[in-house]
């Protein structure tokens, strides 16, 4: 019996199909959900989404939110998710190069322009793991 | 009347005008578009935050509720979100949001403050000397979560920290290209329950039954998505206002370049009239002429 999986951002559905099992970064560690789980309510972490649907595996990054999950349906509530293979390294790189150059400048602690690119080099971090897990599974 | 001379250049000038406003109803059409479809994309995430929202509420035991869901005892200040636009030439639209807003809120006892979307907004505000707090204009269009997310964290912000009691959202709300019509929202404390024994309903309840795990409490949760919430709503509200802009905008330059070509007809028709005179005159003129040498000559 497969489990129904959807991921919503704010903007846009990212993804929605019946999945074999769904891995989620909750707030109590990385959770793994099979059909038939029982009812849970969690927050999100930073981090990866693995949904396997017969034996082949998609990535999501995920900057937090909510997840919903009852017996026969998981649903992400995300701040920002997006599709692994969407991912451009190079910007991603370029991302986490600028961000790191404004932190070395010198921006003030607890500034929200300091959170803000602190928030940024996080996400950009982010895209640069998932799209070399990508790759490393692709290989293996 | 007129010189013909003059008259021609009158026409030319009116063309130009109609060839502008033609362009403009292009770009409008073009832009309610965009602005339409975004607001469908918020659709999912607004029907699935809602869900959990009235599920949390309803928990049982839930006595300790959320500050952000938490009806205040006394309302001493209140706070309006009004989304207007930042250009004019757009029908009635600017002036309409703010005769309702303004109508809706004179019979508050409490001091009103204003945060505004949009300068024409600001402007017809500032004019009536009405409290404006902040300002948020130059928004792309459409725009995305993200540039629209900070005036969602204002409202809450100030709103937690006990500067306002209440958080009310005014827009415009995009029914059709010809109609559109000024919406109050309140926005903050969220009203949970009301709402869903209302309109919301037919999104779907959750199965209450079922007993939930909550990671890390039921609050956390809350705490993440209310705020989410409650800027999805101003991002929903910024969006349809849009769409309404740019459908007022659209509707006012058809009408514009629709008066300019009955204009262009009509100057033309009083042209091609003083034109036929002139050479009518003319030949009236040479025939009178030829007539008196003729006679002279006799």
């Amino acid at each position: 019996m497969p489990i129904r999986c959807e991921i919503v951002s704010q903007d846009r559905v990212v993804y929605t199909d019946d999945v074999d099992i769904v891995v989620l970064p909750g707030a109590g560690g990385v959770m793994g959900v099979l059909p038939n789980h029982s009812p849970v309510l969690t927050t999100l972490q930073f981090g990866i989404i693995t949904v396997r649907k017969k034996g082949e595996e998609q990535f999501f990054t995920v900057a937090g939110g909510v997840a919903e999950v009852q017996p026969d349906q998981v649903t992400v509530l995300a701040d920002a998710a997006e599709n692994v293979e969407e991912i451009d390294t190079q910007r991603a790189e370029a991302a986490r190069k600028r961000a790191e150059e404004l932190l070395q400048k010198g921006v003030g602690p607890d500034t929200d322009q300091y959170l803000a690119i602190q928030a940024a080099l996080r996400r950009s971090n982010l895209r640069i793991d998932a799209a070399q897990r990508l790759r490393r599974s692709r290989r293996s | 009347m007129p010189s013909t001379r003059e008259m021609r250049l009158r026409i030319r000038s009116v063309k130009n005008i109609a060839q502008v406003t033609r362009a403009l109803e292009a770009v409008s059409a073009s832009k309610v578009r965009r602005a339409t479809q975004a607001v469908t994309a918020t659709k999912p995430y607004a029907e699935k935050a809602w869900k959990v929202l009235v599920h949390l509420a309803r928990q049982p035991g839930h006595n300790a509720l959320h500050p952000l869901l938490k009806e205040r005892d006394e309302v001493k200040r209140v706070l309006v979100l009004m989304v207007s636009g930042d250009r004019g030439l757009a029908g009635a639209y600017n002036v309409n949001i703010l005769r309702y807003t303004l109508d809706a809120f004179k019979d508050f006892k409490q001091p009103v403050s204003f945060v505004v979307v949009g300068r024409k907004g600001r402007d017809l505000l500032l004019r009536r000397r009405l409290n404006v707090v902040a300002e948020f204009s130059d928004l792309p269009s459409p725009p995305s979560f993200l540039d629209v997310s900070q005036v969602g964290r204002l409202l809450v912000d100030d709103f937690l920290r006990g500067e306002y009691d209440q958080v009310y959202l005014c827009y415009t709300n995009f029914v059709t290209m010809l109609r559109q019509e000024p919406v109050i929202q309140k926005l903050l404390p969220l009203e949970v329950e009301f709402v869903a024994d209302g309109k919301h309903d037919k999104m779907g309840t959750h199965r209450t039954h079922s007993v939930f795990t909550y990671e890390p409490d039921q609050n956390e949760i809350l705490n993440q998505i209310v705020p989410r919430f409650t800027a999805l709503q101003v991002y929903q509200a910024i969006l349809s206002s849009q769409a309404s802009e740019h459908a007022a905008r659209m509707v006012a330059m058809r009408n514009a370049t629709d008066s300019a070509l009955d204009l262009i007809d009509s100057l033309q028709l009083d042209y091609n009239k003083a034109r036929q005179q002139a050479i009518t005159n003319d030949i009236l003129d040479i025939s009178g002429g030829a007539e008196a040498l003729a006679q002279s000559g006799a």
